[in-house]
C-alpha cells in the first residue's frame, strides 16, 4: 500500500462569506470536510478550465454551482448543433454563438456570484503563458494530443497543478498532475511520453463518445479539483482513474514519475515550450507526401461522377469510414471499404487489379483519414490514385446540402 | 487460461468485441505473443516494429506500469489481471 497523499489546501480562505452565499452554499458548510473555511477556499480560488465541449460543460457548471468565485473558460470555437449531444453548457439558441459567451451565461445562472473570466481565443505557445498565469488550478478539457501537451508544459513551467481527464466512446481516464507541488509526483509526459503517430488513434469527431461520459470523467475532474482547493481528502496525484462504462468498473492505476521525462525529469531537455503540432502532427509523413498532388475537390469529383455515369470515364470511389459513418451520409456512387482494411492488408484484394488502369479514388469524413490510405493504395502500385479534400463534410456542405452532416 | 488482459474499446475491434479475454504465458512478451495468435494484429498496436513497447500506450500488470517493473520481460504469474491504457485526447 502506498502512504496516504494529502496535499496542504491550494488556496487561502476568503475573508468572509455573505449571508446569501451562507444560504446558498449550506449544502457544502455542514460537510465537516468543506465547512465554512473550505468554502471560504472555493470563494477564493481562481481555475481556469480549458475547452467548454465535452468534459468542460459539466466542469464548468459544477465548479460554478460549488462557488468557485474566479472561472475562466478558454474556448475559441462556436456551438454546433452535434455539440448539443454532450455539451450540456449549451442550448438549442446558442448554435452558432462562441462557446465561451454560451458558457459564460449558462454560468450566470446557475451561480451569478461567480466571476467568469473569458479567454475567447485559441491557445498557443504565444499565449498560453499570458492565459495560465495567475490561476490556482487548472482543469484540461481539451480534445487533441497537441493542446494535451502543451498544456502539461505550460502548466508545468508556471507550477500550476492541473486535473487532467480524457474520454473516447466508452472509455474515460482522469489523473492529477502536480510536479512541482508533490515530490516525486508524475506530469503527463510521464505517463504518455509520446502522442500517438496521426492517423493511429482516432479523436471523438472521427470516432465518436458516449454523451454522459463527459459527465462521468468531468465530474470526477470537478471531485478533484474541489479536494485540492480546500485540501479535502486524497486527490489523484500519482494515480490514473480510468472508467470502462460498458462494464461498469472504475480502477485506480499507479502512475510514477518517469526519471527519464524529457520535461520533469533528472535530465530534462524541454526546457521551454516547443512546436506540439509537429510533435504530435496533424497527418503522418506519408500520407501528406502521398496527398500532394493527388488530392481532388467535391466539385471535380461530381463532376467525375457525372462522366462515370455517361461511360466517359473510369474509376472506383472508395468511402474508408466505419459502416456506422457511411449509414449517416454517402457520396452516391461510393463503395465502403473501412480504413482498417488498407491497414491489415485485406482492402487491396478488393479493389481493381493494378493493371485494369481503373483509378481509385478515396474519401473519408474530412479528409486525414482516406489521406492515410492514399499513401497505402499509391504504395501498393496505384499510381494514379486521389482522395478528395475535406471528405463527406465538403461534398454535403457544398454539393448535396440535403444530406444531414455529423 | 493462465492471466486475464482487458482490452480497452478502441482495441475491441481485434477481439470481436470482447473486453477481457485470456492468454497464456509467463512473462508479458510470452502473452503479448499468445493474445497475436488468438487476435490477429493486435500486438502491432501495443509493439512497434522494432518490438518495443509503444510510448503512447501503457501496459499495466496488476496496478504496476510495466515501463517501471521488466518491460516485456514482467513476470506474469497465473491469475495476473493485464490492462492495455491506450492514450486517448477526447475532450
Amino acid at each position: 500500500m502506498s502512504p496516504s497523499l494529502s496535499l496542504p489546501p491550494l488556496v487561502e480562505p476568503a475573508a468572509e462569506l455573505t449571508t446569501d452565499e451562507v444560504r446558498r452554499y449550506s449544502r457544502h458548510l455542514i460537510i465537516p470536510d468543506v465547512g465554512m473555511t473550505g468554502q471560504k477556499r472555493l470563494k477564493n480560488a481562481k481555475v481556469l478550465v480549458i475547452g467548454a465541449g465535452g468534459l468542460g460543460s459539466p466542469a464548468l457548471l459544477y465548479l460554478a454551482a460549488a462557488g468557485v468565485g474566479t472561472l475562466g473558460i478558454a474556448e475559441f470555437d462556436e456551438v454546433d448543433e452535434s455539440n448539443l449531444q454532450r455539451q450540456v453548457i449549451h442550448g438549442q439558441s446558442d448554435i452558432g454563438r462562441p462557446k465561451a459567451l454560451s458558457a459564460r451565461d449558462s454560468i450566470a445562472e446557475i451561480n451569478p456570484l461567480v466571476e467568469v473570466v473569458v479567454h475567447d481565443e485559441r491557445l498557443d505557445n504565444d499565449n498560453v503563458m499570458r492565459i495560465f498565469e495567475g490561476y490556482d488550478l487548472i482543469v484540461d478539457g481539451t480534445d487533441n494530443f497537441a493542446t494535451r501537451y502543451m498544456v502539461n508544459d505550460a502548466a508545468y513551467f508556471l507550477g500550476i497543478p492541473y486535473v487532467w481527464g480524457s474520454i473516447y466512446r466508452f472509455d474515460g481516464q482522469a489523473s492529477v498532475f502536480a510536479p512541482k507541488q508533490v515530490e516525486d509526483a508524475p506530469c503527463y509526459r510521464c505517463l504518455y511520453p509520446e502522442p500517438p503517430p496521426p492517423g493511429m488513434v482516432p479523436s471523438c469527431a472521427e470516432g465518436g463518445v458516449l454523451g454522459v461520459l463527459c459527465a462521468s470523467i468531468g465530474s470526477i475532474q470537478v471531485n478533484e479539483a474541489i479536494k485540492l482547493l480546500t485540501g479535502a481528502g486524497e486527490p489523484a496525484v500519482g494515480k490514473l482513474v480510468i472508467y470502462d462504462a460498458l462494464e461498469l468498473e472504475w480502477r485506480k492505476l499507479k502512475v510514477r514519475k518517469d526519471p527519464n521525462c524529457r520535461l520533469c525529469g533528472e535530465h530534462a531537455d524541454v526546457t521551454e515550450l516547443i512546436d506540439y503540432d509537429a510533435f504530435c502532427g496533424a497527418i503522418s509523413e506519408e500520407a501528406a507526401d502521398a496527398a500532394a498532388g493527388s488530392t481532388i475537390s467535391v466539385t471535380q469529383l461530381e463532376h467525375m461522377l457525372k462522366e462515370r455515369e455517361e461511360g466517359s470515364r473510369d474509376f472506383v470511389l472508395v468511402d474508408v469510414r466505419e459502416p456506422n459513418e457511411y449509414e449517416i451520409n454517402q457520396i452516391p456512387g461510393s463503395v465502403l471499404i473501412p480504413k482498417g482494411e488498407f491497414l491489415n492488408g485485406n482492402a487491396l484484394e478488393q479493389l481493381p487489379p493494378v493493371d485494369s488502369g481503373t483509378q481509385v479514388v478515396m474519401h473519408c469524413k474530412s479528409g486525414v483519414r482516406s489521406a492515410e490510405t492514399l499513401a497505402i493504395v499509391q504504395g501498393a502500385g496505384y499510381d494514379d490514385a486521389v482522395h478528395v479534400g475535406g471528405g463527406v463534410v465538403a461534398w454535403v456542405n457544398q454539393i448535396d446540402p440535403s444530406q444531414p452532416a455529423y | 487460461m493462465a492471466v486475464s488482459v482487458r482490452i480497452p474499446t478502441i482495441l475491441r475491434t481485434y477481439t470481436a468485441g470482447e473486453s477481457e479475454v485470456g492468454a497464456d504465458g509467463t512473462t508479458l512478451a510470452e502473452v503479448l505473443d499468445d493474445l497475436e495468435r488468438h487476435h490477429g494484429g493486435i500486438r502491432a498496436r501495443v509493439l512497434d516494429d522494432e518490438g518495443g513497447l509503444r510510448r503512447f500506450v501503457n501496459v499495466y500488470v496488476g496496478n504496476d506500469d510495466v515501463r517501471f517493473l521488466d518491460g516485456l520481460q514482467t513476470p506474469t504469474p497465473d491469475g495476473t489481471q493485464i490492462s492495455i491504457i491506450p492514450a486517448v485526447a477526447g475532450g
